[in-house]
């Protein structure tokens, strides 16, 4: 009889039992926590745990505010409590000052300075010394001062931030006239280009992200939450953008703005690979790497604009999109620059990864929709060839930043 | 000004983790006017912040050390106490004359503080590291009474002259004294001079670097080696003047990786450097230095602005070595050093491992002559 029991009726039954259905959901609530506390109370039948703590710890940042100064982020993301007993540089144990204890709990982060005459361009190896005498190794490749955030700092990350970011994609998006007087064919090949150069983002801020990941602390899982997070990013935006259709807005200025978003969050992770780069680095240096990226990110301009060639969005919507698509390579910049976070930084990338593979999918459906009133396959030489033209360009421009 | 190096390209991509976008920029950086690099700090600029330092670095003149005070009251016995203590056991003397010296050791596993809140699973000779400082004049019967209390199997194997069988090396003699056994080594002290004890089982690196090991020494005889044996034998009045220290110079590897991490002399870094010897510099000083240091080959021991008279092994009453201010020992290497301060001004002079990085990771003493 209880085989047929159907869940709309208000009594339950299990084994004979005749209950409220709310009582089936309360039991096995009620009796994990009863093992829980079965296992807190016997140890889980393990014993006294004898060997030493488990300790680790993840450096988060490395900064040298000034000279004879090296600063610190660490977290202990071990099981245990974990004390720094001493700090060694250079095979040397050194004086040092921790911002809230030595002691950390689970989880607990703190800043350690340590009060060390580096000398400039050469490097250097720190250890921290917990109480077991374990060591933690830190190293800094290349010393040289650290970036300050104060409005010097701001204005010289903020103009590298807007020449790799909202200059390019703001020229790109110029091409709009010209986009518009292309016919149905060269249309197409244009959407299946920007296609191509949306997959080399997402490929490569996915390794982007995989490298970053690697950096944050180890309970976080971070490298897990890369691809979990850029998946569900990807279905809320389905969820948002059909829930935008409904309302009739204008479908192709939404598949614009997604793509300025997803751009926007590309050009983020950027910002802070550049601004992090030239926190560690000398400035001068990056003159080609900025042009590099100025070249690379001006497809991306003419990707935001492929969607509206069929509609006439008024003038503001274009500032709008150049703000969305290239402004956040300017906070990019910042956050590298000054309070550069391995979690974060994951965080953001995966959030872009997943908003680039939702624009993949919404663009391909354009050209898609477009090929079938016309009893066209979706790849046809011309898609084909918009599809690796995107692909080279992305790769050919970005030989100008890594050779 | 020299182009960047091959480190630019590391500190981009570290700095960036980003690889991919910011790879490969040494490709381009020689293109770049030299004019446009960050200039150089001198040091003049580099200020140390004297603020976060503890008085006691303070005092030290140096961040170049350890941070805190180790727990002294938890120790079996406090460096201070240790360095001048002699361990001349319980003598009872026999119906030949010849007098019986007799000690308890018991090894045991102790966790011991090396540096200021760095601890180290040790294994010890009677809870302490270095063991205690078994001393003896020249023919005396010795009988050490070792009890195993520890968790591997042990011995005690003394340098000296004894039968095989009460060597203390695993399967030859006696061999290995396993735990909660025990064991009476007996021999006759000789020959005179520095020598040392430590426990011979296998694996023996772990055994020794682990923290067994001790100081031994047996004072030379006057009546069979004439006047100049006064001066080092406590019976007669020639050996009061001297100001007698014992110094280990040891290690610990806390990482368990063969390699150390932590450099001293009997154990903990930096603690004579932070609290200076205090030396009368109206009586000379005697130094027995023994090396026990594990996995690096060779230490050292050099005094700031003084020279000194070094007798390797301690088995001569001449010295080996005039007027010196470097010694260096290998693994189980001892000698005895005879110094003289009393025509110098007072003040803190520094003796340390001229090894830099021994010195740098503990291994840094000093005399405050007075």
């Amino acid at each position: 009889m209880s085989d047929t029991a159907l869940p709309t009726e208000s009594k339950s039954s299990f084994g004979g039992l005749n209950l409220p259905p709310w009582v089936f959901a309360v039991i096995p609530m009620v009796l994990l926590i009863a093992v829980l506390g079965l296992i807190i109370t016997t140890n889980a039948g393990l014993g006294d745990r004898t060997t030493p703590p488990i300790e680790t710890l993840s450096i988060e940042n490395v900064k040298l505010p000034e000279p004879g100064i090296i600063e610190l982020s660490i977290i202990n993301d071990g099981p245990d409590e974990i004390t720094i007993a001493q700090v060694m540089v250079d095979d040397a144990y050194w004086s040092f000052d921790t911002s809230s204890g030595s002691t950390l709990a689970r989880l607990d982060s703190t800043t350690v300075t340590i009060p060390y005459p580096w000398v400039e361009g050469e490097a250097h190896a720190i250890n921290l010394v917990s109480s077991t005498g374990v060591m933690f190794p830190v190293e800094i490749p290349v010393a040289t001062e650290s970036p300050k955030a104060d409005a010097a700092g701001f204005w010289q990350f903020g103009l590298i931030g807007f020449y790799v970011g909202l200059v390019p994609v703001s020229l790109g998006l110029l091409w709009f006239p010209f986009l518009k007087s292309l016919g149905r064919t060269s249309m197409n090949f244009i959407l299946a280009l920007t296609v191509g150069l949306l997959i080399y983002l997402v490929v490569d801020m996915f390794g982007e992200a995989q490298e970053v990941a690697l950096g944050v602390a180890g309970s976080f899982s971070a490298p897990l939450l890369l691809p979990l997070l850029a998946l569900l990013t990807t279905a809320l935006l389905f969820v948002v953008s059909n829930s935008l259709k409904k309302r009739k807005a204008d479908g192709q200025l939404t598949v614009s703005y997604q793509i300025a978003t997803g751009i926007g969050l590309h050009n983020l992770g950027e910002g802070l690979a550049i601004g992090g780069a030239f926190a560690l680095g000398e400035v001068a240096l990056g003159v080609f790497l900025i042009i590099g990226f100025t070249l690379h990110n001006v497809t991306e301009g003419i990707g935001i604009a492929a969607p509206i060639v069929r509609s006439r969005p008024k003038f503001y919507h274009f500032l709008l999109l150049a703000l969305v698509g290239g402004g956040p390579a300017i906070i990019g910049t910042w956050i590298g620059a000054f309070v550069f976070s391995p979690l974060w930084t994951t965080i953001f990338l995966a959030i872009g990864v997943g908003a680039i593979i939702q624009v993949v999918i919404e663009v391909s459906r354009m050209v898609l929709r477009d090929h079938e009133r016309h009893s066209e396959p979706l790849l046809t030489w011309s898609t084909f060839g918009g599809l690796t033209s995107g692909v080279a360009i992305m790769y050919a421009t970005a030989l100008f930043i890594a050779a | 000004m020299s182009s960047p190096s091959l480190h630019r390209r590391q500190l981009l991509q570290i700095g960036a983790g980003g690889g991919a976008v910011v790879g490969g920029i040494a490709a381009l950086q020689h293109f770049l006017p030299a004019a446009a690099q960050t200039p150089v700090s001198t040091p003049e600029s580099m200020p140390m912040d004297h603020s976060m330092m503890s008085d006691s670095e303070m005092e030290g003149h140096s961040s170049s050390l350890t941070v805190g005070e180790i727990d002294t009251s938890a120790m079996a016995i406090s460096p201070e106490e240790f360095i001048q203590t002699f361990d001349y056991g319980t003598a009872t003397v026999q119906a030949d004359g010849t007098v019986l010296r007799e000690w308890n050791i018991l090894a045991i596993d102790r966790e011991i503080e090396i540096a200021p809140g760095v601890f180290f699973p040790a294994w010890t000779y009677n809870g302490q590291v270095p063991g205690p400082t078994l001393r003896c004049n020249e023919g005396d019967l010795l009988r050490i009474h070792f009890t195993n209390g520890g968790s591997h199997p042990h011995t005690l194997h003394f340098h000296g002259i004894h039968s095989a069988y009460h060597d203390g090396v695993t399967g030859i003699g006696r061999g290995d004294i396993l735990v909660g056994e025990e064991f009476t080594y007996e021999f006759t002290a000789k020959p005179y001079g520095l020598h040392l004890y430590h426990c011979h089982s296998t694996p023996l690196k772990r055994h020794i670097h682990k923290g067994l090991y001790g100081t031994f020494i047996i004072n030379p005889d006057p009546v069979r080696h004439g006047d100049a044996a006064r001066h080092r034998h406590p019976d007669y009045v020639e050996s009061a003047i001297w100001q007698e220290y014992v110094m280990m110079m040891n290690a610990f590897d806390t990482t368990f990786d063969s390699e150390n991490e932590v450099y001293a002399i009997n154990s903990v870094a930096f603690h004579f450097m932070k609290h200076p010897i205090v030396i009368d510099k109206t009586r000379p000083v005697r130094i027995y230095l023994v090396n026990v240091t594990e996995f690096d080959p060779i230490n050292s021991f050099h005094l700031h602005a003084n020279f000194f008279n070094y007798f390797d092994t301690g088995t001569t009453l001449e010295p080996t070595l005039r007027n010196v201010d470097i010694i260096a020992q290998v693994q189980g290497q001892r000698g005895i050093l005879e110094i003289d301060f009393s025509d110098h001004e007072n003040g803190l002079y520094m003796f340390h491992a001229h090894v830099s990085e021994f010195a740098e990771l503990g291994w840094m003493s000093a005399f405050d002559v007075r």
